[in-house]
């Protein structure tokens, strides 16, 4: 069966829900209609009294896969980490350093530095990241376990902007390369998986959606999609026309 | 006697740090350049189809030919906001702990000259203060005094943001400006955001209406964000007290400045408020004048639209009716449970201890606030931050 393998245990689905939008409906409709198996979680967002709670939302069968939003630096991160670990997250975690409050984006140099110290600190790190061939090959022999590359800043549903560097990553690494960020439209995700990509990541395309449950359906169906055409092997691409009863089929052998 | 400092608003006092910083000059040469009815409707439509917008799609959104399109402004303020926060609002309240002053601004009640009750919360009042806040399921508290540096030094401050990490994930101040490694002792206790209003950007109108202490300083107060963030703070909010002076370049300046501040320091957590005058003790006739409701919602959906990554806080000076509307359209914090007095939270059986700053006018508890935003399709939050240094 064609399973996703994150940090040694196994997924049917291969959409993962962020919850920075954090609304039930939004979270419901996503395990209702998506079929999602694992959920983002900001350990910043847990970290509250048990009626506010972000967990209470998320039914007991759904992983969570926390992450260390928040944190500015790979020290930050490691405590946000530890903090998440008391709170009985578990082991592993996504790696969120960013240290740009205006377009969000991830800084790999502290990003990479909190993979080594977590990951030395028994921690699973996934690394969230700016599409870095370069980088993401550090970060594997630093002990990640899982690369995460923005398709577009987060929040901004732009899609798959970054989709060369994203392919790049994807022919070049061995662990499962997720794509965390800008996903605006089912479609994109659909392209994601089909170049390749283990997973996909999305929140404010659904969150914004007009109907969030319909919407939720749309990209677990283009998810699937996306991982079969992939599977299936795509055709080829050619410049010029091929016909599928070909003109010289009449020639004897 | 009437206490009267008049002294060049420009000039430092002694012992007031100055840095190495041009935004101030910045801000300032774009507020004596700008001419809000150059603006066409053009203007702002190019405005409203763009996602990162500079300075003069800024202008054009505050333009008086903008306010035609306050349906189109906010309904895009919506949905970015939505974008960048979800359905999120933030809680928080306010917590003044002291309101003596040394400044004369004439708009303000706690100036020196105002005849109030003046008071000071010691370490048990306060304890007990943020006792009862606590138990509303607050966590973050933005702790206030008036200005006064001998009635109420740092070391007080200081003393009452530790007492308030005890209670609360998050402990913001806004209090007199400060020098950045008076700031870094108070980052060390416990404090990660400081909120600083300019009142107003238009220099020789500031000199008008501070009349005399410290805050008549013009430049210090602008640099106070700066100085923070170099003392370590997460996060900068800023403000014009909009009615003073021009609103439409009041909130431009506001806008640019935090966004020069965001540039240069791209880690600080930015955020804006969006107070109007209020009436004061003794004083009724403060008001924001033409500052209308349409006026500030274009002020909000403009912030956002510029800024979109701020957070905007919409605070209890506006009315229930005006909140309840406008929460779902940009702003992203409100505040709950507010008194302004000094030492009104400190159970029913208390007297007010002293008297409060300014009217407010959403008097509305946390559960009812909670409601309100629940009501509006948003959902509540207290936190979702985690501090990262040492409380000492």
């Amino acid at each position: 069966m064609d399973k996703l393998n994150l940090g040694g245990k196994l997924f049917d689905s291969r959409f993962i829900m962020g919850s920075g939008k954090f609304d039930p409906e939004l979270i419901s409709a996503c395990i209702d209609e998506a079929k999602t198996q694992i959920i983002t979680l900001a350990i910043r967002r847990v970290n509250q009294d048990q009626n506010a709670s972000i967990t209470k939302f998320i039914p007991k069968n759904i992983t969570l896969l926390p992450n260390t939003s928040g944190a500015r630096d790979a020290n930050e991160a490691l405590r946000i980490a530890r903090l998440g670990k008391e709170l009985g997250c578990g082991d592993m975690i996504k790696i969120e350093v960013i240290r740009d409050s205006k377009f969000l984006l991830p800084d790999n140099y502290e990003t990479l530095k909190a993979i080594e110290l977590l990951a030395s600190n028994g921690f699973i790190p996934l690394a969230y990241m700016m599409p870095d061939l370069v980088v993401a090959r550090d970060m594997v022999n630093a002990g990640a376990a899982a690369i995460m590359p923005l398709a577009a800043p987060i929040g901004s549903n732009k899609g798959l902007s970054n989709k060369d560097m994203i392919q790049i990553l994807i022919d070049e690494i061995e662990l499962p390369i997720i794509v965390d960020a800008g996903i605006g439209r089912p479609s994109q995700a659909c392209e994601a998986m089909e170049m390749g990509c283990a997973a996909v990541m999305a929140n404010t395309a659904i969150a914004t959606a007009g109907d969030i449950r319909v919407m939720a359906r749309a990209f677990g169906k283009a998810v699937e999609a996306g991982r079969d055409a992939y599977l299936a092997k795509l055709g080829r691409v050619q410049n010029k026309a091929s016909a599928s009863s070909p003109l010289t089929g009449f020639l004897g052998q | 006697m009437k206490f009267i400092q008049k002294t060049d608003p420009m000039e430092y006092l002694e012992g007031q740090e100055q840095i190495n910083s041009d935004i101030m000059q910045r801000v300032l040469e774009a507020a004596n350049s700008v001419e809000f009815d150059k603006f066409n409707a053009t203007d702002v439509e190019h405005a409203l189809s763009k996602d990162n917008l500079n300075l003069n799609d800024l202008q054009a959104l505050l333009s008086p030919v903008a306010a035609n399109y306050l349906e189109e402004m906010v309904a895009k303020a919506k949905a970015t906001k939505e974008r960048y926060f979800g359905k999120n609002i933030y809680l928080f309240t306010p917590q003044y702990i002291a309101n003596h002053c040394d400044n004369n601004c004439v708009y303000c009640g706690f100036n020196v000259n105002n005849d109030i009750k003046r008071a000071q919360l010691d370490e048990d009042d306060i304890i007990k203060e943020l006792k009862n806040i606590a138990k509303t399921g607050l966590k973050e508290i933005l702790i206030l005094t008036g200005e006064s540096q001998t009635k109420t030094p740092l070391s007080y401050i200081a003393k009452a943001c530790k007492l308030a990490k005890r209670y609360f994930d998050i402990v913001g101040v806004e209090i007199y400006p400060l020098n950045s490694d008076e700031y870094a002792i108070l980052h060390a206790s416990g404090v990660d955001f400081v909120t600083v209003f300019q009142e107003t950007y238009n220099p020789i109108k500031y000199g008008k209406i501070h009349l005399g202490g410290n805050k008549r300083v013009f430049p210090y107060r602008f640099n106070a964000q700066e100085r923070a963030l170099m003392g370590g703070m997460r996060g900068v909010a800023f403000g014009a007290l909009l009615g003073i002076d021009d609103w439409r370049c009041d909130a431009m300046c506001t806008a640019l400045h935090a966004s020069l501040i965001q540039a240069k320091y791209p880690h600080a957590e930015i955020s804006i408020s969006v107070p109007r005058l209020r009436p004061i003790i003794n004083n009724n006739r403060i008001n924001p004048r033409d500052v209308t409701e349409c006026a500030l919602l274009q002020v909000i959906a403009a912030y956002r639209l510029f800024l979109p990554y701020a957070n905007i806080t919409l605070s209890s000076r506006e009315s229930e009716y005006f909140r309840d509307n406008v929460i779902a359209l940009g702003v992203t914090k409100v505040s709950a449970g507010v008194s302004v007095g000094i030492g009104e939270h400190g159970g029913k059986d208390d007297e007010n201890k002293g008297d409060g700053q300014f009217e407010i006018s959403d008097s509305r508890d946390v559960e009812q606030m909670k409601n309100a935003i629940k009501n509006a399709g948003l959902t509540p939050v207290m936190s979702d931050y985690i501090y990262t240094g040492v409380a000492k």
